[in-house]
């Protein structure tokens, strides 16, 4: 594979007056402003990004406001310590309320996108099925999105990746072909990629086909107002409608809020500062909630986590760092039966192995010294479709920030319990010589029978067994029937007509696949029909 | 049901009236009166914006057993790591946001204030002073507390201690990991 580097465009971009981007530092603000435009826009990961996209090229005035920092390839340096504290909400540490899941979530532009692992998949037919039945989203047939994420797979590269994957990968592709379960190469949003591994800290080479380098720079050329460094503090609303935004600069630490305000008056305002922010800023803005559904129904893919020991290399730090997956376990049963889920691989570095791996002292150190050895396979749950996974709330701090307070039930925990088995089979299949789910009353162990009884007994509880997730989703859900949802399957709020929300909190459930296809697709739809909606009214003021 | 802690009834009564009174009062402090540098302080020797010195105390003492297996084993290279692990503590705090610092700040409050060190945390002298078995015993008991709180508190310092040491290129050596690639053609270094 040939390497070249492709340059920091943006930065060089930033730095060309003669381009006209329109950035400002809401750390560096002087005074309160007041801004007026058609349309604004909170966040700029997947949702966010997409839409800027499409409705500053249909010549849209567009303000767009961002928590995190505007960072661009020459700031990625590969380092976990730099690259968290900086591009990750809470430093990649937050939690849920009970601290029984972290969850890794962007916080930079580009949202998500900029961090994330680059696994693209459509929203699978059974949950866009579910959707419609259970949700009366009549117009989310596979059909009717099938042309949306044509659209955005052309645009972002998203192809099957035609590098052989990484040993960690391949361990799960091979332990999977022994036992017969069927697995599958990832499709990735890449063009160019030098096979380093290190999505998750930022792309060096910006071949990662993020927000960061697509759609946000083509925004900025047309005309974007890009607002960073800012955090929106509350919506104001009148009559069925959003009157005003109110946004302050966050200080020079990006920890917490400065001194001066923006306040922004459009004519359409769009949510897409993800899961948990979403409703956070609709519950301090005291948005009409008739029917308490606001932040109800938040889901996080939880994933427990199994560890294994090789023969051979593995450096799961090195190489893409998703590339095979299995649906198995989410296809071969009914999407409202026992809990399914999909069994991917994670990059392994040294912070993300460390602060997983369960114990301290020589325990820790021993399997951290086999750090090159080590495989790592994780179950991503499929929670929201059975009465048994109705996900989290998502509250507001006396501070006003938001906390999810998210409850493993037994029927979920049935799903980690049967999901750690599994991993441990398909990594002793592929010639692990010691398995080990992570877990604070662990051990390692030497054979699948050793495997199979000890994780049986296993007990599965909140704090004693590790569960991570990288997605967030819901809290503002999409349905046709106003009692059990947010918004509209177009993304317009029931109750204010100016309000959309635009990304994956939307979601009525979770995905039961890495989410940022679906909310590149559903947010290209439901923004191209804003402009439909808003063209008529631009005419008028331009004729 | 499996019977975890090995806290007897009187301990765990102690410990929960303790911890109580713990998260009130330090609720009511103002934790930068006890921020002030000396030269014979912590605060007076390493880099530090958040931490209070008796903070670092207990950071610079508990690094010892959490990383144990993985600091160098040479004296001097040792004790520059601990630093570096104390300051990086420090700094993550300083980077989490207002609400999770606060939690942070209680949490450190239990293991300084001498009656929670005593009663909850289970070590009778300083800090500084604590044999490396007592903290061991400490760790062990909190990660399998019936207290949920405390079982949260074991798992917050073991998860930063480790991120601070393990994000440090120090501590790769031992792990056989030899950083990022590339970092000469892509001018990282």
């Amino acid at each position: 594979m040939t390497k070249s580097v492709i340059p920091d465009f943006i930065k060089i971009a930033r730095e060309d007056k003669s381009r006209g981007w329109k950035v400002l530092d809401g750390s560096r603000l002087t005074a309160d402003i007041d801004i007026e435009c058609d349309v604004v826009i909170v966040g700029s990961g997947a949702g966010g990004g997409t839409a800027a996209e499409i409705l500053t090229a249909a010549g849209l005035n567009v303000v767009m406001i961002e928590e995190g920092p505007f960072k661009s390839s020459t700031d990625f340096r590969m380092r976990e310590r730099d690259a968290y504290p900086q591009l990750y909400q809470e430093s990649a540490g937050r939690q849920t309320k009970d601290k029984g899941i972290v969850i890794l979530q962007g916080r930079a532009v580009g949202g998500s996108t900029t961090v994330n692992w680059t696994s693209s998949f459509r929203t699978p037919p059974t949950t866009l099925a579910h959707w419609q039945r259970v949700w009366g989203l009549k117009d989310y047939s596979v059909a009717d999105m099938l042309p949306w994420f044509q659209k955005m797979e052309e645009r972002l590269s998203i192809s099957p990746w035609a590098v052989a994957p990484n040993e960690n990968n391949d361990i799960l592709k091979r332990g999977c072909d022994k036992l017969s379960i069927p697995a599958a190469a990832i499709n990735r949003n890449v063009k160019g990629c030098w096979n380093l591994g290190y999505c998750g800290m930022g792309c060096p080479t910006n071949a990662k086909q993020s927000m960061l380098v697509t759609t946000i720079p083509t925004s900025l050329d047309h005309g974007l107002s890009l607002i960073h460094s800012t955090r929106v503090e509350r919506l104001a609303n009148r009559y069925g409608r959003i009157t005003s935004l109110v946004a302050i600069g966050m200080d020079r630490e990006g920890v917490a809020i400065g001194k001066y305000k923006i306040r922004v008056t459009a004519k359409h305002y769009i949510l897409a500062g993800g899961a948990i922010n979403n409703p956070a800023l609709m519950l301090r803005s005291k948005l009409p909630d008739p029917h308490g559904t606001l932040g109800k129904r938040t889901f996080l893919h939880p994933s427990p986590v199994s560890a294994a020991i090789m023969d051979g290399k593995v450096e799961g730090y090195s190489g893409a760092p998703q590339t095979i997956y299995s649906d198995h376990f989410l296809d071969t049963q009914p999407v409202d039966d026992v809990i399914g889920y999909k069994l991917e691989a994670p990059p392994i570095h040294p912070i993300l192995a460390g602060i997983t791996l369960q114990g301290f002292g020589d325990d820790h150190a021993m399997w951290m010294k086999r750090l090159p050895n080590m495989h790592v396979a994780i179950a991503l749950m499929r929670d929201g479709f059975h009465d048994g996974s109705i996900g989290g709330n998502v509250n507001i701090r006396a501070d006003g920030s938001p906390v999810l307070d998210y409850k493993i039930t037994d029927y979920v925990w049935h799903g980690v319990r049967r999901s750690l088995l599994v991993m441990a089979e398909i990594q002793f299949a592929a010639g692990a010589k010691i398995v080990m789910p992570l877990h604070e009353d662990s051990k390692p162990m030497r054979s699948w029978s050793e495997a199979k009884k000890f994780i049986e007994a296993l007990p599965m509880e909140t704090l004693r067994t590790r569960i991570a997730s990288a997605h967030v989703m819901g809290g503002c859900a999409m349905g046709a029937d106003v009692r059990m949802s947010v918004t509209r399957g177009d993304g317009r709020h029931h109750q204010l007509e100016n309000l959309w929300v635009f990304d994956g909190s939307a979601f009525p459930t979770s995905i039961g696949a890495n989410p940022q296809l679906s909310i590149y697709g559903m947010v290209a739809r439901n923004a191209t029909r804003l402009v439909e909606l808003m063209k008529p009214d631009i005419k008028t003021k331009f004729a | 049901m499996t019977f975890r802690s090995r806290t007897s009834r009187r301990q765990f009564l102690k410990a929960g009236i303790a911890g109580a009174l713990a998260l009130a009062v330090t609720r009511s402090l103002d934790r930068n009166a006890f921020a002030l540098a000396s030269p014979n302080s912590l605060r007076g020797s390493l880099d530090l914006r958040k931490l209070a010195n008796k903070d670092a105390e207990v950071i610079a003492a508990l690094a010892p057993v959490i990383l144990a297996g993985s600091l160098p084993d040479d004296i001097v290279s040792r004790q520059i790591a601990i630093n570096e692990v104390v300051e990086a503590f420090d700094r993550t705090v300083a980077g989490l946001s207002p609400a999770v610092q606060r939690e942070v700040e209680e949490l450190l409050s239990l293991l300084t204030m001498p009656i929670t060190r005593r009663f909850v945390v289970g070590i009778s002298a300083t800090w500084p002073n604590a044999t490396e078995d007592e903290i061991k015993q400490f760790l062990e008991r909190w990660r399998n507390h019936r207290f949920v709180l405390l079982q949260q508190g074991y798992q917050a310092l073991v998860r930063v201690m480790i991120a601070c040491w393990y994000g440090n290129p120090l501590s790769w050596g031992k792990i056989s990991y030899g950083g990022p690639p590339f970092a000469k053609e892509l001018g990282l270094q």
